[in-house]
C-alpha cells in the first residue's frame, strides 16, 4: 500500500503536523516567524550545496540551517543592528545565494519547484523514516523541555531570575526549529515550512484555555490542512506546499466566524 | 561603604546580598557609576531615582540578568529571591490562566496557591487568563507567585506601576504586611521621589550613582516633610528629595556642584562627600 505516492504523501504530512503543531506554538509564544523564516530560506543554499557535493538535500538543509541559526544567535549579541534587519539581509542573501548556486548546476535537471513549494511525488519510504525518526526525537525533547521552554516564553527575565538557563534551551529549540525544516522540505518547501508552523497555532488559539490544549487543537488543524491540502493537489494537479497552505488560510479563517463583532 | 566585601561577610551573617563598585556604561553612556549596595537579613531598602536613572538597570545586575563592567556581587550561599519585574507582558497568543503562571518555573499544591492569592487577596482570580486582569490584580498574582517561592529576598521593580491611587496604597500596604508575615527582605524600586513607604529601612536615591543614602524617618524628621505634605495615607510617609545641586543626565548623570551645595548631613553621602 505504501507504493502508493499519495499515500506516502499522507504519512509523511501527518509526521509533520505532529511536530509543527506544537512546536510552531513556542514559534508564535516566542514571536520567531520571522526568524523561522530566515532558517527555511537559508534551506535553498542548503539544497545548492547538497547537490554541488552530491549529499542529500536534507541534509545539507539541516547543516545550512544550523549555520544560520547559531548566525543569528550569534550576532544578536551585537547591537548595531535591529534583529529583524539581521534576519532580512541573512534571509534573503542565503536564499539568492542558493538560487544562483543552482543556476550553475547545468549537469543536472533540478526542479527548483519542488525544494521552493515541495513535491508530493518526491516522497520516499526513506523520507518517511526520517520523518517519523525525526519527529520522535524531537516531540520527546520538547516533552523534556517543555515547562522551562514555556517559562522562557512567558518571560525569559523572569525565567532566568528563577534560575533558568535560558540560553541552553533557547538553542535546543532553535536546533528543533533546523530539524523540521530540514525534514519538512520534500512535502511543504522552504519557502511555506513557517506558514505551517504559524497558521494552525493561531486558528486554534480562541478554542484553548491552556498551553497543551492549544498544541494538542494546533496538531489537528495541522493534519486537517494536510490532508485537505494534499487532496487538493493531488485533484488539482497543483504544488503541494500552497495547497496544504491555503487548506490551513481556510481552517484559520472558519475559526474566526464565531468571534465575528464579538470584543477581543 | 567602602569595606572590601569579605570583611562584611565575616563580620556579618546576616548579609543576603552585597554588591560592590558595580558600574555599566552602553557606549560612551555612563549608565552606574561605582554603586555599593547592602541588603541585610529582613530589611527593606527602597531604591529611588528618576527615570534614566538606572533603577531598572541595577536590578537587573543584582539579580545575574545583565553583567556589569566593573563590580563585584556577592550573595549569601543558597539565597532565594523572588522577583515582581517592573513589566511582564503576556501576549494574547499564549493562553495562561492565573495558576499556570504561578506554577510557571515551580509547581504548587493548588491549595498553597489559593493561600498565597488570598494573601494578596486576589484568589477568586485563580482560573482566570492571565490577560483578563487589570493593572493592580497583575501585581498582586505577581506578589502571591513571587512569595510562594520562599523568598529570603522579594525584589520588587515598580510594584505599583500601571495601578491607581488607591490601589497604590492597598498594595503598599500589603507589601509592608509581606515582610512581617514572611520575614524576607525587601529591595523594592520606585520613580516617585516623594513617596516612600513608612516602613522602608533605608532609601537609596540613585541617579546613576548614589547620591545619598538615609533612614526615611531621619529624613522625615530633618525635612519636616509631614509640615510640607501631610499624611496621604496610613501606607505612606512622604520624602520629600531636596537636591541643591543640579543632575546633568547628557552628561552621564554627573553632579555640577557649586560652593553652596550642601547634602544633608543626617544621610550619608558616600560619592559625593569625595567629589564636593
Amino acid at each position: 500500500m505504501l507504493d502508493d505516492f499519495l499515500i506516502r504523501a499522507l504519512l509523511a504530512g501527518i509526521g509533520i503536523a505532529l511536530i509543527t503543531g506544537p512546536l510552531g506554538c513556542f514559534v508564535v509564544w516566542r514571536k520567531m516567524a520571522y526568524f523561522g523564516d530566515t532558517m527555511a530560506h537559508s534551506g535553498i543554499l542548503g539544497v545548492a550545496l547538497g547537490l554541488l557535493l552530491g549529499i542529500d538535500p536534507t541534509i545539507g538543509v539541516l547543516i545550512t540551517a544550523i549555520i544560520i541559526a547559531i548566525a543569528l544567535l550569534l550576532l544578536q549579541n551585537f547591537k548595531f543592528l535591529a534583529t529583524d534587519s539581521l534576519l532580512g539581509i541573512l534571509s534573503h542573501s542565503s536564499l539568492s545565494m542558493g538560487l544562483v548556486v543552482i543556476s550553475f548546476i547545468t549537469w543536472l535537471r533540478v526542479d527548483l519547484m519542488a525544494f521552493l513549494f515541495g513535491d508530493i511525488l518526491a516522497v520516499s519510504r526513506f523520507d518517511l523514516m526520517v520523518i517519523y525518526g525525526g519527529g520522535a526525537v524531537i516531540i520527546t525533547i520538547l516533552i523534556i523541555i517543555w515547562r522551562p521552554l514555556l517559562a522562557l516564553s512567558v518571560d525569559a527575565n523572569l525565567a532566568k531570575a528563577e534560575g533558568i538557563n535560558i540560553k541552553l534551551y533557547q538553542f535546543i529549540f532553535t536546533m528543533m526549529i533546523a530539524v523540521i525544516i530540514a525534514i519538512a522540505i520534500k512535502i511543504i518547501g522552504v519557502m511555506l515550512i513557517t506558514s505551517l508552523l504559524i497558521i494552525p497555532a493561531v486558528a486554534v488559539r480562541k478554542f484553548s484555555k491552556t498551553p497543551e490544549e492549544m498544541a494538542i487543537f494546533s496538531v489537528i488543524a495541522g493534519i486537517a490542512s494536510v490532508v485537505i491540502g494534499l487532496f487538493l493537489s493531488y485533484e488539482f494537479d497543483t504544488p503541494s506546499g500552497p495547497s496544504i497552505i491555503i487548506a490551513s488560510f481556510m481552517i484559520f479563517s472558519i475559526g474566526l466566524l464565531p468571534f465575528i463583532g464579538r470584543k477581543s | 561603604m567602602n569595606i572590601p566585601i569579605e570583611a562584611i561577610r565575616n563580620h556579618d551573617d546576616d548579609i543576603l546580598l552585597c554588591a560592590d563598585g558595580i558600574s555599566l556604561s552602553f557606549g560612551k553612556n555612563k549608565i552606574l557609576n561605582d554603586i555599593d549596595l547592602t541588603i541585610k537579613n529582613g530589611e527593606i531598602v527602597t531604591i529611588i531615582g528618576p527615570n534614566g536613572a538606572g533603577k531598572t538597570t541595577l536590578i537587573k545586575i543584582l539579580l545575574g540578568l545583565i553583567s556589569a563592567d566593573h563590580g563585584k556581587i556577592t550573595k549569601a550561599k543558597g539565597l532565594k529571591i523572588g522577583y515582581v519585574p517592573q513589566k511582564l507582558h503576556i501576549d494574547p497568543i499564549l493562553p495562561l490562566s492565573v495558576m499556570r503562571l504561578i506554577c510557571l518555573t515551580k509547581r504548587h499544591s493548588r491549595n498553597d496557591v489559593i493561600d498565597a492569592l488570598k494573601e494578596s487577596g486576589v484568589d477568586d482570580l485563580i482560573d482566570n487568563q492571565v490577560q483578563t486582569l487589570s493593572g493592580g490584580q497583575f501585581q498582586r498574582v505577581l506578589l502571591a507567585r513571587a512569595l510562594l517561592l520562599k523568598p529570603d529576598l522579594l525584589v520588587l521593580d515598580e510594584p505599583v506601576q500601571g495601578v491607581d491611587f488607591t490601589g497604590e496604597a492597598a498594595l503598599y500596604d500589603l507589601i509592608s504586611k509581606v515582610r512581617d508575615k514572611h520575614g524576607c527582605a525587601i529591595l523594592m524600586v520606585s520613580h516617585d521621589l516623594h513617596i516612600v513607604m513608612a516602613s522602608t529601612d533605608r532609601v537609596i536615591c540613585l541617579n546613576r550613582h548614589i547620591c545619598c543614602v538615609g533612614k526615611p524617618d531621619e529624613v522625615v524628621q530633618d525635612f519636616e516633610f509631614k509640615r510640607l505634605f501631610g499624611q496621604r495615607s496610613d501606607a505612606f510617609a512622604l520624602y520629600s528629595h531636596f537636591h541643591d545641586h543640579e543632575h546633568d543626565l547628557q552628561d552621564g548623570g554627573s553632579h555640577i556642584h557649586d560652593d553652596q551645595c550642601n547634602h544633608n548631613d543626617n544621610i550619608q553621602n558616600p560619592k559625593d562627600k569625595n567629589n564636593a
